[in-house]
């Protein structure tokens, strides 16, 4: 399994691996969405939250197809399905890698950009406490969602309007967080909300891509 | 060893073969042939189990099975060595140096799997059956693209699996001088089309 993760690394740094994709776009983002807005302070700094974990979901949507897909197109998913790790393993694992080259790194430059949207100076720690918790479930809700397209040419349309509705309430908790962390106010509830999402899709999700992905294969 | 019995395999919901039963035992290889489309890749897929015998059984231990399709699974920007070694930790088999060796790697161990030729990834495709350790080889048109020294250079690595108690079922079209081979003509199971003239199709 460690020997899976360490491929998967490997292959998202290499020449067209496809890191920095979701992270320069979440970067074009928060430099453009500031220009567009136009100087007003206060609106800004309102709107700043939603902005951010938008940019963010949307990001992690761009990358979303190349989990499965690169590796169907060449042969190795059927290698691996008769490979002796089981392919829930395999989806856990992949879903893992996903995180760790974009969720991560994102949660990682969040808080550079958030300066940039005139995110209030409160509201930075919680900014990136829910995208560390929140976008876990991005990655394994996006896994589920390239399992279930997975031997679709050009699915990535599909694919996108399949997990989009699974992200919303990512989205809305993960906003929430990180607004009432910037006004003040008491954050457990949508906190302890966005990590249970997370979880739980962390536990039930890898096991049906699995078993879309044995159907897909068929 | 593997044991088939009565077994009938299905394509996108249309049965292709069927009436199959037959045994390989530890040791023995089965050439499969068969004009194109008549089942091959099908029947190789269900004994690996990547989809369910539409009738019958198929007697094949899953942890046995070491599978090569056409496409052979390798990452073009990883090395030749990196691609080895990752099957061959995946599977929990043995070093890859014996493999790089049987089929003539050695050279190419540290260049990109994107810069090989056709034949040379074949080559490569080739030698993850060596690192998987797995005693069951089902090979679908293993020798596409090799030229006639690899060609027999593969019928050795296989004469020697076969030597050391594995078995291999193999779908070629072309001789590759294993005389103990038994040779199964899958034309008598093709199993008949029957046009459907229902909607029920669509709804399966």
């Amino acid at each position: 399994m460690k020997a899976l993760l360490l491929r998967d690394l490997a292959l998202a740094f290499r020449s067209g691996g496809g890191f920095g994709l979701g992270l320069a776009f979440f970067f074009l983002l928060s430099v453009l969405v500031p220009l567009g807005v136009g100087p007003e302070g206060g609106t800004l700094g309102r709107i700043a939250p939603g902005i951010l974990w938008v940019g963010a979901l949307l990001a992690c949507l761009l990358s979303l197809d190349r989990i499965f897909a690169l590796d169907f197109e060449d042969g190795s998913l059927d290698l691996l399905a008769t490979a002796p790790i089981p392919l829930e393993a395999v989806v856990a694992i992949k879903a893992l890698a996903h995180w760790l080259v974009t969720g991560l790194p994102l949660t990682l430059i969040a808080p550079g950009l958030g300066v940039f949207l005139n995110l209030p100076p409160g509201g930075h720690q919680w900014l990136v406490l829910s995208l560390l918790l929140g976008t876990p479930a991005l990655s394994v809700i996006g896994a589920f969602g390239a399992a279930l397209t997975v031997g679709l040419r050009r699915g990535g349309l599909l694919l996108s309007l399949l997990v989009l509705p699974l992200y919303v309430p990512t989205l809305i908790f993960g906003g929430e967080v990180v607004r009432r962390g910037a006004e003040g106010m008491a954050l457990g509830t949508p906190l302890a909300l966005l990590a249970a999402i997370s979880l739980g899709a962390a536990a039930l999700l890898p096991f049906a891509a699995a078993s879309a992905i044995r159907v897909n294969l068929r | 060893m593997l044991s088939l019995s009565n077994l009938a395999v299905a394509r996108g919901g249309v049965t292709v073969l069927r009436g199959l039963t037959l045994a390989v035992l530890p040791g023995q290889a089965l050439i499969l042939r068969g004009p194109n489309g008549s089942g091959k890749t099908t029947l190789l897929r269900t004994l690996a189990g990547l989809q369910p015998p539409a009738e019958g059984t198929c007697d094949l231990p899953a942890d046995s099975v070491a599978y090569a399709a056409h496409a052979d699974g390798l990452k073009s920007t990883l090395t030749v060595a990196e691609n080895l070694s990752f099957w061959s930790r995946i599977y929990g088999g043995p070093a890859i140096d014996r493999a790089v060796g049987a089929l003539n790697l050695t050279q190419l161990a540290r260049r990109r799997a994107g810069e090989l030729s056709a034949g040379q990834k074949r080559r490569l495709g080739l030698a993850r059956l060596l690192v998987t350790g797995r005693p069951a080889w089902l090979l679908d048109e293993p020798t596409v693209s090799l030229d006639a020294a690899s060609v027999a250079l593969f019928a050795a690595v296989v004469r020697d699996h076969l030597g050391a108690g594995g078995l291999a079922v193999i779908a070629t079209h072309v001789d590759l001088g294993l005389p103990e081979a038994t040779i199964l003509d899958l034309d008598p199971y093709r199993a008949r089309v029957i046009q459907s003239t229902g909607f029920d199709e669509a709804f399966a």
